[in-house]
């Protein structure tokens, strides 16, 4: 009896496959990554060290981990009250607000940025009402966290969006007859029905948050020590050659997008029980 | 408690999902609307519990107005058609969510909630199964569960969307006369929303049948199944 089945590859084809898949991972993912952790460690720990605790490199550090502990909440409430809208109210105008929300997705990040120079910078339309109120917000923090808001924009919104309309609205209705009112009904009923789409759409948010180069770029300025987060910091350090410093910083970015990875794999196992019976 | 429909109308987008009905059902009656779909029966019985707006029309239940009251002040329950029970939570926390929700002040207590939630569970037939999660049941109970939860909080009102219609014949039949005889029991008014006619005559006291969002009969089964109103009443019990 022939047991080879017609889905069955032969042999060779098979282990072909395989290995241009491994291949394209290896050059395309794990080399880069090996690399930036190599540099880093070229002239050993304690440079490593110096480098990451440097006082312009601490003050980027903190400066991008201010912008996203900002950016992030606000763009979960907006993320969370669009998807809420969007999937359980019928109302005219849904697929416009829907692309609205991932234009940011299109838009360049450069084009992001200068945006809001164009609106508040010194000869922005807002210019001059900002200077006669004495506020700084091109070059400053705020600048910094509008242009995160803005790229980070879609990224809760649109993990929601789908799954909030596959549920419907039927458990939020179930709610509303047992006599539950409507806060109620969030926040027993949507937002566990959520958590874990909300979950991986403020990691991956705040992911992006921290590693933004373009739009933060146009509205930084540039100032070291102040107004420089890590990945600003990060081509200033390159572009003087001082390499080491440069890939330790950038190992330190590496480190905190492997965490949050890690976060949300073990989230994923943690509840895979959970997941699955959701399925 | 009696409920009385008067001149309600609703559409949606362009056609009409209810034209203009009038319905008068008495207290402690069991109604079953009856009708093909995109009839307006779930319609009707989604603007009863409040889950739709009419465009024009009042609603009463008893002596009150109720036309503007929202869904969690009408004291009602509603069985869905597929169950809407909450996944992430037990059986017996289902069932309590009604009056977990209450404000502190007329919340029962933890222990007479459990006690609540033991009767019901007795009442429909499962007990002993407080602490397993929804997706550990079988549909029809599930079902049950998902009655008790309606139930918790004691309404004069019962209404069920097709809350047979994901279930197996053999299945469907038991939680007919279970269903009839807490009907009985707890003294409801009940509407329930089917297209099955053997449904509907079996369980109900009388039966509405609905077309094109007009009730074109509203009578005994007896009265309907001998003497249909219309043409379209004697061709859809064909």
């Amino acid at each position: 009896m022939k047991a080879r089945s017609q889905l069955k590859e032969p042999t060779s084809v098979k282990a072909l496959l395989i290995a241009a898949a491994l291949g394209y991972v290896v050059v395309m993912l794990l080399l880069p990554l090996g690399v930036v952790l190599a540099e880093a460690m070229k002239k050993g720990l304690s440079a490593w060290f110096r480098a990451v605790s440097d006082p312009d490199a601490r003050s980027a550090i903190r400066l991008t981990l201010t912008v996203a502990a900002i950016a992030v909440p606000l763009n979960t409430v907006f993320g969370v009250a669009a998807a809420w809208l969007i999937s359980k109210y019928d109302f005219r105008g849904k697929p416009m607000l829907i692309t609205l929300i991932e234009l940011p997705f299109s838009v360049s990040p450069v084009v992001s940025g200068l945006v809001f120079v164009l609106l508040f910078g010194a000869q922005g339309w807002f210019g001059a009402f900002i200077e006669d109120h004495d506020l700084q917000i091109i070059f400053a923090l705020p600048g910094l966290v509008l242009a995160t808001v803005f790229v980070t924009f879609p990224f809760v919104a649109r993990q929601l969006i789908p799954l909030m309309i596959v549920q419907g609205r039927t458990s939020e209705e179930a709610s509303l007859t047992l006599g539950a009112s409507g806060w109620q009904t969030f926040w027993h009923v949507t937002l566990p029905n959520i958590r874990f789409a909300l979950l991986y759409g403020v990691l991956l948010s705040n992911a992006r948050a921290m590693g933004e180069f373009g739009a933060v770029s146009v509205v930084s300025g540039h100032i070291r020590g102040e107004t420089n987060t890590m990945p600003l910091h990060i081509e200033v350090l390159y572009n003087e050659y001082n390499f080491v410093a440069a890939f330790s910083v950038a190992s330190l970015l590496t480190l905190l997008a492997l965490v949050t990875l890690g976060l949300k794999s073990a989230l994923e196992w943690r509840h895979r029980d959970e997941i699955a019976a959701r399925l | 408690m009696s409920i009385r429909i008067e001149h309600v109308a609703k559409s949606f987008s362009t056609y009409p999902a209810l034209d203009n009905v009038s319905i008068e059902i008495e207290n402690r009656e069991f109604v079953a609307l009856l009708g093909p779909s995109g009839s307006g029966k779930t319609t009707l019985l989604r603007v009863i519990a409040g889950l739709e707006e009419p465009e024009t029309g009042r609603l009463w239940f008893g002596h009150k107005d109720v036309t503007r009251t929202k869904p969690a002040s009408r004291g009602i329950g509603f069985v869905f058609q597929h169950y809407a029970l909450f996944g992430h939570m037990t059986v017996a926390d289902n069932i309590a969510f009604g009056l977990n929700v209450m404000p502190r002040s007329t919340r029962p207590s933890k222990d007479s909630i459990r006690s609540h939630v033991g009767e019901l569970l007795d009442l429909v037939q499962l007990p002993g199964l407080e602490k397993r999660f929804p997706s550990e049941l079988s549909g029809g109970q599930r079902q049950r569960v998902a009655l008790a939860r309606a139930l918790a909080r004691k309404p004069k009102i019962l209404l069920l969307d097709e809350p047979f219609g994901a279930l197996d014949a053999k299945v469907r039949r038991e939680l007919r006369s279970a269903l009839r005889a807490i009907h009985d029991d707890l003294g409801l008014t009940s509407i329930l929303v089917t297209h099955d006619h053997e449904e509907a005559f079996t369980i109900a006291d009388r039966v509405a049948v609905l077309n094109r969002g007009r009730i074109e009969q509203f009578d005994a089964p007896k009265e309907v199944e001998l003497r249909p109103a219309t043409e379209f009443v004697r061709a859809f019990l064909d």
